[in-house]
Formats: C-alpha cells, sequence, structure tokens
C-alpha cells in the first residue's frame, strides 16, 4: 500500500473561545478588534481536519503537507501542525491575500495544491472559526473538478479508497470516495491530540515555505479582497438587552421550586 | 448574456410532504417576487414528488414548480443534486437563488455556487432588498455568533442559504395558481464519484428536537452521560419535551450528535427551552435563541446564558433540577 498524500488546510483565527465581551468591531473598517493578550489560533475545525489526517498517517503510512493563506502568520501558532506530525508547511503568505472570501481563499487554496501536484485526499474544516461560511472545502473541490464529502467524523483508507463517516441529520452515513478528493470535517472526529516535546523541537527547526500569488500563477487583483465575489458592507454587534429575571430561594433546592411556581404563574409552563 | 429574472428556491421534502424549511423559503421568496414583480419558482427533487407537494407549494406561495425526478435522486447526494440544480439555474436564470442552512443546503450551496461561478452568502439570519439596487442585503452571524456581517454581491444569480425558523411561511391558500412543471433530470454518473453504502440512524427514541415544544438541554457542566438519561430526562418528561446538549456532550459522546443544538447542530425555536449547566458560548446560542422563552440553570452567576435568558437560577444543577422537576409535577397534577 503506497502512502497516502495528504493536504490539509489550516486557518488562522481570532481565538473562537475568547469570552464574548472581549470580541470589538472597528466600524470605520469592519474588522473585529481583540485585546493582545488573545492569540490567534488554528481555526478549531481545521484541527480537527489535521487530527483526521494524522489518524491515517498513523495507520496507513503517508506524507501530511499543510498548506495556510493570510498575511502575518503567527509561526508559532501555525507549527502546531508540524510539532503534531505534518511533515511539511507551505504558507500563502502575502499582504494581497488579506481580507479575501471563500471565492478567493478557495482560488488560491486550489492553485496552491495544483502546484504541489501530487496528492490523494485534501482536508478541511467544516467551516471556519471566524466567517463560519462552510465553502472553502467545497469550491476547493470544485475549481480542481475532483468529488467532495462534507462533514466527516470518521476516515479510514481502505484498498486506496476513503471510507467516511458523515453526519446527516438523523444519524450519519457511510461513503466511500476513491483519490483525489476533498473531505471537510466535523467536531466529533475528535480533538486534534497533543504535541509531544520531540515534536515541538523538530518543528522549531522546520522552515515553511512561503509562495506569494505570483508563485502560484496568480495576480494580486485575483486573489484577498481584490478577488472577492461577494462584498462585506457591514460588520456589527446586535445589541442585546439583559433581561432575565433570577428566581432565588434560602437555598437552591428552593429557588428550583419556586422556579416552577414562577413559571407556572406566567403560564410558560 | 441571459436575462436574469425571478426567484428560484431549492425545496426540500420530508416524508413525501413539503418539509417546513421550504414553506419558510417559499414565505421569504414570495415577498422578493412580489418586490420585483417577477415569478417564484420552487424546485422539487426526488425519486418521485407527490401530486400533493406540488400542490402544496403553490398554494404557500410558488408561480411554477419544477418538479425532477430520478431513481437516483432518492436521497442526497451532493453530486447527482449540484448537477439538477445547475442545469434549472442556467436555463431558467433567476435573479436569486434561496435555499435552507439544512444538512442538504450545506453541501448544496457552495457546489452550486462555484460551479456557476458566483459568490454564495451562506446561514443568513435577515435579508432584505436594496430598494434602488434590488440587491439582496445577506445578513449572516460570524465569528461564532459573535457578530453579524451584511453581505451584497452583484453577480447574477444571488444564491444565499437561510436559517431555520427565521423566515415566516405565508397562510396556505388552496385557491393559488400555479403550474407543476416536470423537467427531465439527465445526470450524468460519469460525474458522480462517491457512493453511499450505508445509512445507520442514531436518534433517541422519544419525541424528535426539531418537533418538541419544550426542550431540556445540558452543557459541559453535566459533567458526565448519565444525568442526561435520570435528571434531564424525568425533566423533558413532565413537560412532554425531547433532551438536547450543547456541543461538549456531543463531542464528548455523552449523548449522540443528532441532539446537539448549535451553530454547527440543530437550530431549534421551542416555545421552552430550558439551559442546564451550560454556560452560553455564541455558538450554541445561535441554536436556541429563537426559542419563546430561555430558562438557565447554571452555578456561575457571570455564565454568558444569564444573557440570553428570560428567567434563571443560580445553583447547582443537581439540587436545583431535582427540586424543580418535583414542583413542576405538583403543580401540573394540580
Amino acid at each position: 500500500m503506497p502512502d497516502v498524500k495528504m493536504v490539509v488546510c489550516c486557518k488562522q483565527v481570532p481565538d473562537p473561545e475568547a469570552p464574548p465581551a472581549a470580541f470589538k468591531i472597528d466600524p470605520a473598517v469592519n474588522k473585529v478588534t481583540l485585546p493582545r493578550d488573545i492569540k490567534p489560533v488554528i481555526g478549531q475545525y481545521d484541527e480537527f481536519a489535521m487530527e483526521a489526517a494524522l489518524r491515517i498517517k498513523d495507520k496507513v503510512g503517508g506524507k501530511i503537507t499543510v498548506i495556510s493563506l493570510g498575511n502575518n502568520i503567527a509561526r508559532d501558532v501555525i507549527k502546531k501542525t508540524l510539532a503534531v506530525g505534518g511533515d511539511e508547511l507551505i504558507l500563502l503568505e502575502d499582504e494581497s491575500f488579506e481580507e479575501g472570501d471563500s471565492w478567493s481563499t478557495a482560488y488560491a487554496l486550489a492553485m496552491a495544491i495544483k502546484k504541489i501536484g501530487e496528492y490523494d485526499l485534501i482536508f478541511c474544516g467544516r467551516q471556519s472559526s471566524d466567517w463560519d461560511a462552510g465553502q472553502v472545502g467545497l469550491g476547493i473541490a470544485e475549481i480542481l473538478s475532483i468529488p467532495a464529502l462534507t462533514l466527516a467524523r470518521k476516515v479510514e483508507v481502505i484498498d486506496g479508497k476513503a471510507k467516511v463517516e458523515q453526519v446527516i441529520s438523523d444519524g450519519y452515513q457511510v461513503t466511500e470516495v476513491g483519490f483525489p478528493s476533498v473531505i471537510t470535517v466535523t467536531s466529533e472526529l475528535g480533538n486534534l491530540r497533543y504535541a509531544a516535546l520531540k515534536g515541538i523541537m523538530a518543528a522549531a527547526k522546520k522552515q515553511p515555505v512561503v509562495w506569494k500569488p505570483a508563485d502560484i500563477g496568480l495576480e494580486p487583483s485575483q486573489v484577498g479582497l481584490a478577488g472577492r465575489r461577494v462584498k462585506l458592507a457591514k460588520l456589527f454587534q446586535p445589541v442585546k438587552e439583559a433581561k432575565c429575571e433570577i428566581v432565588e430561594g434560602e437555598n437552591a433546592a428552593e429557588a428550583g421550586a419556586n422556579l416552577a411556581v414562577k413559571l407556572r404563574e406566567a403560564k410558560i409552563i | 448574456m441571459a436575462e436574469y429574472k425571478g426567484v428560484m428556491i431549492f425545496g426540500e421534502l420530508a416524508n413525501g410532504k413539503l418539509a417546513s424549511i421550504t414553506t419558510e423559503l417559499l414565505g421569504c421568496g414570495r415577498n422578493f417576487a412580489d418586490e420585483l414583480q417577477e415569478d417564484l419558482c420552487c424546485l422539487l427533487v426526488s425519486d418521485k414528488v407527490n401530486e400533493a407537494a406540488t400542490k402544496e407549494a403553490i398554494a404557500f406561495g410558488a408561480d411554477k414548480v419544477y418538479v425532477i425526478e430520478d431513481a437516483s435522486l432518492k436521497e442526497y447526494q451532493g453530486e447527482t443534486f449540484v448537477q439538477v440544480v445547475e442545469k434549472l439555474a442556467k436555463e431558467s436564470s433567476p435573479k436569486i437563488i434561496l435555499m435552507g442552512q439544512t444538512p442538504v443546503g450545506r453541501d448544496l450551496a457552495p457546489r452550486l455556487a462555484f460551479r456557476l461561478g458566483v459568490g454564495l452568502s451562506t446561514d443568513c439570519v435577515d435579508l432584505s432588498m436594496d430598494s434602488e439596487t434590488k440587491l439582496l442585503q445577506q445578513t449572516k452571524p460570524v465569528y461564532g455568533g459573535n457578530a453579524q456581517a451584511i453581505f451584497t454581491c452583484d453577480s447574477m444569480p444571488q444564491i444565499v442559504t437561510i436559517r431555520a425558523k427565521i423566515m415566516s411561511a405565508m397562510e396556505r391558500d388552496n385557491s393559488r395558481k400555479g403550474a407543476g412543471i416536470p423537467v427531465k433530470a439527465e445526470i450524468d454518473m460519469s460525474r458522480v464519484a462517491t457512493k453511499i453504502v450505508e445509512k445507520v440512524k442514531e436518534e433517541l427514541t422519544g419525541i424528535k428536537l426539531e418537533d418538541a415544544p419544550v426542550i431540556v438541554s445540558g452543557g459541559r457542566g453535566i459533567g458526565s452521560p448519565e444525568p442526561f438519561k435520570t435528571t434531564l430526562k424525568e425533566l423533558a418528561d413532565v413537560l412532554h419535551g425531547a433532551v438536547g446538549a450543547s456541543r461538549p456532550p456531543a463531542d464528548n459522546g455523552w449523548v449522540p450528535e443528532t441532539v446537539h443544538v448549535g451553530l454547527t447542530g440543530k437550530i431549534v425555536a421551542p416555545e421552552v427551552y430550558i439551559a442546564i449547566a451550560i454556560s452560553g458560548a455564541s455558538q450554541h446560542v445561535a441554536g436556541c435563541s429563537g426559542s419563546k422563552t430561555i430558562i438557565a440553570i447554571n452555578k456561575d452567576p457571570e455564565a454568558n446564558i444569564f444573557r440570553e435568558a428570560d428567567f434563571g437560577v443560580v445553583g447547582r444543577y443537581e439540587e436545583v433540577v431535582p427540586a424543580f422537576t418535583t414542583k413542576l409535577k405538583e403543580l401540573l397534577a394540580a
């Protein structure tokens, strides 16, 4: 069984676990600002995608190339993918990649994957943890004219094919697909493993390859903001009014009983 | 260049009838079609489409119903469905295509948009039409629900997916006139490379989450699988409701994924939503904020869920919930 050639797409995002109160928007530039002490992370779904690839590497062997697109990509953040077992890291890094949409992002990633040339499985998170669009994985597949399966909770490689458990509304389905193909991964697959010290030290010595738009055959006008097909008109935080009525009691149990009385009186239950 | 005209919705069926998302999309699409003074058409795709479903689509607002039947369309598969929708979109060149942010819509809409080479906004919670440009203003939650973005797209067709239970269906009007139009599927099976080999149902017995008038949900703070079957289940039973969960219990395998409420799980809007030991992360709130009344039980008075709830109790759920259940039983029996 030859080794499986895998590509994993990972995006650096503002930490989605940051407290909601820390999120602020600068309306002048339509951008999210976060306090400095909240560090960027790899998108949570992209981490599950990485884990999916690692499990295949564990089981049948393979090579994992990680691609990340953006600008000012924090090396210590993205190198986590090498520390846990990724073999190569390619950064599509340039100012012109900033503020793209699903279209410009998927297009640049697809062109980079073409340049890599040999690939069997491309893994993406089901959606990014910032724009939550859920389009890039399917977009890459359409641009490369290869099949795609979404919402994978388990992926195995058997006889040169991927066997994928996909989450559906009332359970799951098992779907098979040949190579090459795109698989998007959902949270039930499981968390990304921790990096071993050895992996962290090895990753520290590795240098990522950096590609500019020209390296993947693209003009600056085709990437990032300039390459968008959907325009961002406004970014805002809806105003919420706190309206919660706290029901109290001598102790927690009494408060529970009082809640029942309150809801019954208000004819809610 | 083709002239773009009208509004198209992708209809979904459930047990041969229109799924609730379909009537919601029809209601929304009808408004835009009226504003444009153009037709609203609805796609119904399956191995067999009942005539009753076609009539229903008309009664809920469609002017034309394109009926596409083929044995290969019995079950949803991205590669077959996208061919059908792509063909219809090219032939009838609508200005707008509306789909549901459902398991099907999530998979189908990006395939279609990339194939047509146009933009797409997914998971919209508000849509309006600019009175001058007649372009859609597409509002969607981003950053896990911490913010919202408004997008526009000037390429045609404008494609969006809409979150369930946001738009209102019209009143059913059986006197409305419309036409059912059969369309040949013409699927190129050489472009179908995936094969579904097995489907496994994982639903809990009892009332379905989406249909339950009351949902009792537990979060990470529940701590283990058992209370979902005991403490939470007893409360749900008293209220004839269903048990749900936020993402951590589903990811930890305490409950099946089918009961996960949230941005990436089910979007629900029951009469009463009881959030127990749930912190209220934005991504969870996205799945239940449409509920009529939200009740929070959490030991942390600072928990974000209290910013979303109508009523709350601060306390350990192990103490609060059994007393709440007992008292409710007593009051409901009276």
